[in-house]
């Protein structure tokens, strides 16, 4: 017992940065093809290649800039675009509430680090490597981060040169990549799950659908995430024995 | 086109609002401990997001509060979701899916 305990521990130190940018690389055709979507977008909505290279840096949530563009694009207030920008991420208030507990034994400047470049992917990488009982530190999680961080600013700019002769890339099938990538970390997490628990997981899931199919005939669909979320993840508390 | 000045305040705004919700549980989370109750509400939350972001995917909402179903997007997520168990790697999930998206519609 107490040498699976050293064995983890080495494990755990052991771990480098570079484990993290292999652990990315699955994910790398989702923010590639995203974020040279993402440039194509952002230059057809009028802004220039430097406005899509800030916004990939500095708000970086795919969602959120393509929403953003699209409300440019029809003169939407400032203020308006900035609300809709805070509901569509606040489900990152989630995510990283969920990572958050595994970083406690860090520094106040590394939990930022780490907290400010949460994606919906690399949690799910992260979240899915802690399911299966593996060990994360602090340098996979920034090697995580950083190359999904870096892929996504070069995609991003790389689509704004291109945007005016890139062919459409919904034509390639290429905006399904997020989709597929979430298919894939649900059915990943499910396989970690213990059989005799799979029964409540699905009528967790049966539940998810519901509640989404119920709420977005009247809330916009990234509020029905977060409320559907919230509504389920309980009811998984309260029915679980 | 948007002006510069627009431009970086809403920069600037849209920064705050994502960086925000994503730091303030990692400050939260050092100065408590979770109860046992908390961190089982948390494990919940990457299946359900998961589930609510697939759903997301496969809905169209019109403007005046009505929902259709994205067919298309549908009848990409059966194989994708069969893929996934079979292969259980990311990479293969979502090379599928895009070529699977990309034969349907030049079929459809």
């Amino acid at each position: 017992m107490e040498s699976i305990k050293v064995e983890e521990q080495e494990e755990l130190h052991t771990l480098s940065y570079l484990d993290g940018v292999k652990d990315c690389i699955p994910t790398l055709l989702g923010y590639i093809s995203i974020g040279l979507a993402m440039g194509v977008v952002g230059v057809s909505s009028g802004l220039s290649i430097l406005h899509v290279f800030l916004l990939a840096t500095f708000v970086y949530a795919g969602a959120s800039q393509f929403i953003i563009c699209a409300m440019i694009a029809t003169s939407s207030p400032i203020s308006a675009i900035i609300l809709t920008t805070f509901i569509v991420n606040l489900r990152h208030l989630l995510l990283s509430s969920a990572l958050a507990p595994k970083f406690t034994q860090y520094s106040i400047q590394k939990n930022i680090g780490i907290g400010s470049l949460v994606t919906d992917e690399s949690f799910g990488v992260a979240i899915t490597k802690i399911a299966r009982k593996e060990p994360i530190n602090d340098r996979w999680m920034n090697g995580l981060n950083l190359t999904a961080y870096l892929v996504w600013i070069a995609a991003c700019t790389v689509g704004g040169y291109i945007g005016g002769w890139f062919p459409n890339p919904e034509q390639f099938g290429l905006d399904y990549a997020l989709p597929a990538m979430f298919i894939a970390l649900l059915i990943l997490q499910l396989q970690t799950i213990e059989p005799t628990k799979l029964k409540h997981y699905l009528l967790l899931i049966t539940l998810m659908i519901i509640c989404m199919l119920t709420f977005s005939t009247f809330l916009s669909s990234s509020l029905s995430v977060i409320l559907s979320t919230i509504i389920v993840a309980t009811i998984g508390v309260v029915t679980d024995k | 086109m948007i002006s510069n000045t627009s431009f970086f305040l809403l920069l600037i705004g849209c920064t705050l609002v994502t960086f925000i919700p994503r730091v303030i549980p990692f400050l939260v989370a050092r100065n408590f401990t979770i109860s046992a109750s908390v961190e089982k509400w948390l494990s919940y939350l990457p299946v359900c997001i998961f589930t609510g972001l697939i759903v997301e995917s496969l809905l169209e909402t019109g403007g005046s509060n009505t929902i259709s179903i994205n067919w298309e997007a549908l009848l990409a997520t059966i194989p994708t979701i069969i893929v996934a168990f079979l292969s259980k790697s990311l990479l293969t999930t979502v090379l599928f899916g895009v070529v699977c998206m990309a034969v349907m519609r030049l079929v459809l």
